[in-house]
Parts: C-alpha cells; sequence; structure tokens
C-alpha cells in the first residue's frame, strides 16, 4: 500500500513514528491513566488494561481535570508515555501536556484517523507541519 | 495567530527553555480558541497548588521550570494553612510535599499569597476593563462580574505561563462578543444573604457555561456577589455574571435581553437548605465558612455570631493571611470561641477536611464539592445556623 498523507493541525512540535493504538473514548488522563505504568486502569474505559506507553495514542479528545496534563508529564518523565497523540479536537489539557512532555501532537485531520487507521498499524506523526502518514 | 517579532524569537528558543514552552501553550491555546494574537495581562493568579490536586506530577513539572514572573502573581489555596498544618491534623509528609510547591513557585518569582481573593490584597488590585490570567473559578467570576475586568478561567499551567510571558492569547473573555448575556434568570422573591450562595448553586447548574443576567428584587453587595458567582462556577462552569443595575457591565452596557429566560423562587431556595450533599446519613460533626475566603466584613459577621459562644465541634474559618494579618481583633474574638481562623488554604483543597462526615457550610462551591473532593457530606445554611448545628456553638 502506497503511504497516504492525511493532513491536520500541529498542536505540539516534533516528528516521530510508531504503531497506532485507538481509543473510541475519550481520555481523563487523572484517573484513567497509571502514571508509573502508562496502564489504563478505569475499568469502564474502552481501553482497560492496555499499556500507552511508546504508541501514537489516537483518541477523541481529553476530558476531567487539568491536572492531567502533570500526569501526561509524569509518564514522559516515567519513560511511559505515548510517543505521539492524535485527537480529533483537541482540547488544553492534552495540549498542554503534550507541549511540556515534547510528545508531538496533531488534531482536525483531513479524515476520520477512526475510519482509515487500525490498532497495530505503522504511522508517522509530525507535529510541526501537522499531518500523520500511514507507512504500510 | 499573529506573533510580534520578540515573540517569535522567544518561540524559537532565544530566550531559553522554559519561556520557549510558556509560548508554545500560548500559542497553542490561541490556535485551539482562534485567538488572533497575545495581550498583555496586569496579573495572574495560579492555580495547581494544593499537594492533594497536584500530587508529584505538578510538582515534577513547576520544579523543573526556571525564570521570573513578568507581572504580579500569586497562588491558589494550598491544601494547608502553611503555618498551623499541624493543627489541621495534615500529615508532615504531606506538608514537606505542599511546601516544595510553594518553594518552586516562590523561585519563580511568585508572591506567596494563597487565596481564591486575590481582589481583597492591597497589591493586587484589578479594576475595570484589565485585561488578567486568573484560574481559580470564583475568582475568575468575580473578577468578570463584579469588577468587570477580563480573564478567561485559566489552567494551572497556562495561568503560570502567562505570568512568566506576561501576556495571555486574546480570546473568549477578553472579547467583547463574548460577554453579553445569554439566559435571563428572574429571582421572584426577596432574598437573605445567605441566599445569594444557594441561588448561585441552582443558578450553576441551569446556566451551564452560558453568561446569565440576573434581575433580582433585592440588590446584593459584593460578598454576596462573591457567593453566588463561586457557587455557580462550582454547580455550572459560569465564568462571567451579570446583574441589573448592579455589576458594573449591566450599568455600563445596553444589553439586550436574552430570549431564554427563567425564574427562580422561594421554595427552590428553601428545597436546597433542606437537602444535604452526598451521603448524609449523620449529624453535621462539623462547620466552615470562608469558600471563597472571608472579606473583613465577613470576619466581622462570624465574629458577631460566636460573641460569648463556645463551641464544641471543629469550626474552621477561612480567609487569607492578608485578611487575617489586618484584622487580629477579629481573629482573636473569632478564636476565643474555640474556632479556628486559617489561612492559605480552604475545606475544599485540605486532605484534613476527609476525617469530617458532615460538614455545615455557608457556601454554594463547599456544598458542591466536598461530596465528590472528599467524600464529606454537606448542609447549607447561614453563618448563625452552621456555627450551631455544624460547630455546636452555645453560650458559654
Amino acid at each position: 500500500m502506497e503511504p497516504i498523507r492525511i493532513k491536520g493541525r500541529g498542536i505540539s512540535k516534533g516528528s516521530t513514528g510508531g504503531e497506532v493504538l485507538l481509543s473510541e473514548d475519550p481520555i481523563s488522563f487523572l484517573g484513567n491513566v497509571d502514571p508509573q505504568t502508562g496502564k489504563i486502569v478505569d475499568p469502564e474505559h474502552c481501553l482497560f488494561g492496555k499499556n500507552i506507553a511508546g504508541k501514537v495514542l489516537i483518541f477523541p479528545h481529553g476530558k476531567g481535570s487539568t491536572v492531567g496534563s502533570y500526569v501526561i508529564y509524569q509518564l514522559f518523565k516515567n519513560g511511559v508515555a505515548p510517543v505521539a497523540m492524535v485527537n480529533l479536537e483537541c482540547e488544553p489539557i492534552v495540549a498542554v501536556g503534550a507541549i511540556i512532555s515534547e510528545i508531538p501532537l496533531v488534531d482536525s485531520l483531513e479524515s476520520n484517523p477512526f475510519e482509515m487507521l487500525k490498532d497495530g498499524m505503522k504511522v508517522s506523526i509530525n507535529g510541526n507541519e501537522g499531518w500523520l502518514e500511514t507507512k504500510d | 495567530m499573529y506573533l510580534t517579532p520578540e515573540e517569535e524569537r522567544i518561540m524559537a528558543g532565544e530566550s531559553g527553555p522554559t519561556l520557549q514552552k510558556a509560548m508554545e501553550i500560548l500559542v497553542a491555546l490561541g490556535d485551539i480558541y482562534e485567538a488572533d494574537r497575545l495581550i498583555p495581562i496586569k496579573s495572574a493568579q495560579i492555580a495547581g497548588v494544593s499537594y492533594k490536586t497536584m500530587g508529584d506530577a505538578g510538582l515534577e513539572w513547576i520544579s523543573d521550570l526556571e525564570g521570573r514572573v513578568q507581572v504580579p502573581s500569586i497562588l491558589n489555596p494550598a491544601g494547608m494553612d502553611l503555618e498551623r498544618w499541624q493543627e489541621m491534623g495534615v500529615s508532615a509528609e504531606f506538608a514537606e510535599k505542599q511546601q516544595e510547591i510553594i518553594e518552586a513557585y516562590r523561585n519563580l518569582g511568585i508572591e506567596v499569597q494563597c487565596t481564591c481573593t486575590p481582589y481583597y490584597l492591597q497589591s493586587f488590585s484589578a479594576t475595570y476593563g484589565d485585561h488578567l490570567a486568573w484560574s481559580e473559578s470564583s475568582a475568575v467570576s468575580y473578577a468578570n462580574s463584579v469588577i468587570g475586568a477580563r480573564t478567561n478561567r485559566e489552567g494551572g499551567p497556562s495561568a503560570l505561563c502567562a505570568a512568566l510571558l506576561g501576556k495571555t492569547a486574546n480570546y473568549g473573555y477578553h472579547l467583547d462578543e463574548n460577554r453579553v448575556p445569554e439566559l435571563m434568570i428572574s429571582v421572584d422573591c426577596e432574598l437573605e444573604p445567605s441566599d445569594y450562595a444557594v441561588l448561585g448553586y441552582i443558578a450553576g447548574k441551569a446556566a451551564g457555561k452560558r453568561v446569565p443576567l440576573f434581575r433580582m428584587q433585592s440588590t446584593p453587595h459584593r460578598d454576596q456577589l462573591k457567593a453566588l458567582g463561586a457557587a455557580m462556577a462550582a454547580s455550572g462552569a459560569v465564568a462571567l455574571y451579570h446583574v441589573e443595575g448592579v455589576t458594573p457591565e449591566s450599568c455600563r452596557k445596553d444589553f439586550e435581553l436574552p430570549e431564554e429566560q427563567l425564574t427562580i423562587e422561594r421554595s427552590q431556595i428553601d428545597e436546597v437548605y433542606e437537602t444535604v450533599s452526598g451521603d448524609g446519613i449523620t449529624e453535621c460533626d462539623s462547620a466552615a465558612v470562608g469558600c471563597p475566603h472571608c472579606s473583613p466584613e465577613e470576619l466581622e459577621d462570624v465574629a458577631a455570631k460566636l460573641e460569648g459562644k463556645v463551641v464544641d465541634n471543629n469550626v474552621w474559618i477561612f480567609t487569607s493571611r492578608e485578611v487575617a494579618a489586618s484584622n487580629p481583633k477579629l481573629v482573636e474574638s473569632i478564636e476565643k470561641s474555640g474556632a479556628k481562623v486559617l489561612c492559605d488554604t480552604c475545606m475544599v483543597v485540605s486532605p484534613a477536611t476527609d476525617k469530617f462526615s458532615h460538614m455545615a457550610v455557608n457556601s454554594g462551591k463547599a456544598y458542591a464539592y466536598l461530596p465528590g473532593m472528599c467524600k464529606v457530606a454537606a448542609t447549607i445554611a447561614n453563618i448563625e445556623k452552621c456555627m450551631e448545628k455544624g460547630g455546636g456553638a452555645h453560650s458559654d
């Protein structure tokens, strides 16, 4: 398959690549995620039991307490943060968390990533220019 | 968003990594909310202070920052009275972490005044039309509504970034078009001073994040407006409201009346007084006043209600350190009853509150937050009843 580049909006700078992990549910980093391991610990969450460490984490948007920004920073300091994040529509909690943790973050892609991508697919993310590219 | 050449240079990292990150955050927020540019701010009030809410994650981030704030900046309440934390029953481990957070902020040039009522501080005046970056929800509501200044409800990190750069992104409540009323609320009865907190609790649920315009039969003064706004920011997400003929923007501007209208009646207010918030099978075992922090007039009121009385339960009166220090006689008079006047903190953000099971409060904000944030049931009442029902106050 030819690589496909989908344009969006760059929110947090940097470029990287990795495996996709899709979450249909929004994420409240305070409460949903264990900052020590990167595991989703909320039994109500669709990613319960999965680990977001090292993934390109794709979710609709953040929610919950603004302390969530700091939890993203803690994940980053503990080496268990996602390598990149993609939102349908970014809000301040995740935007701030991504920037202080230097995690590339893109939102508002021209095509719906939930229709185009599957868990485990390899993608590149460029937060400077604001795009996602499929690799295989 | 347009950036000046100097702002571009900061964004490129020429002023160091802290300011670069701060600029990136303001620009990202500006992009999300479609701001056209950054605007200068007069002051900042920074949330994210209590170790209870910040945790190690927040402490770690603040400790890693370098730089100095560019405008007068103060803090939100911490998790304890910074001097009398032992009397509150706060653990030494918590106190140590809390002090680390305070020191990290101090190192950035932030004045260690931990209060949700920055507008009472002598050196921290805000006036009509000022642009601010404040973050505590009741302070934001007061600044926008009662003072007529302009601020969004900043998150902790964004307020800190704004303080470090002396600027914020121009969107939301900084713009005229977002300050017009969207919902008309008529209050169908005369109100007692304590009723405004209850009214706010009801109105906030109805308004959500819209801007309400109140039509009232009574004329509230500033402490009552404070209670009204604080409650609406907690039960809803109201950051700006107007009261016809009372608040400054409503007096100066000729607002069109909103199409959507609702009426709040006496019976709705009475119902809240009779309803325990949270799981309240037990009697009240404590009382607290000062959410938001007490003004000198409110301290006077509490002192008058406790005159010649002693309290059997924990009674905590919260205010800012500056207001307490300027009113030593009132503090002494209140504490003679056995009640404590505590500074730098409040019942909602301190872990010390968790030991109670049912607290009497005069605050719609505390009434909304105590069950969720502290697992403590709450009854709302006027100050006198709080002292009697919650504090067990009786004649000496």
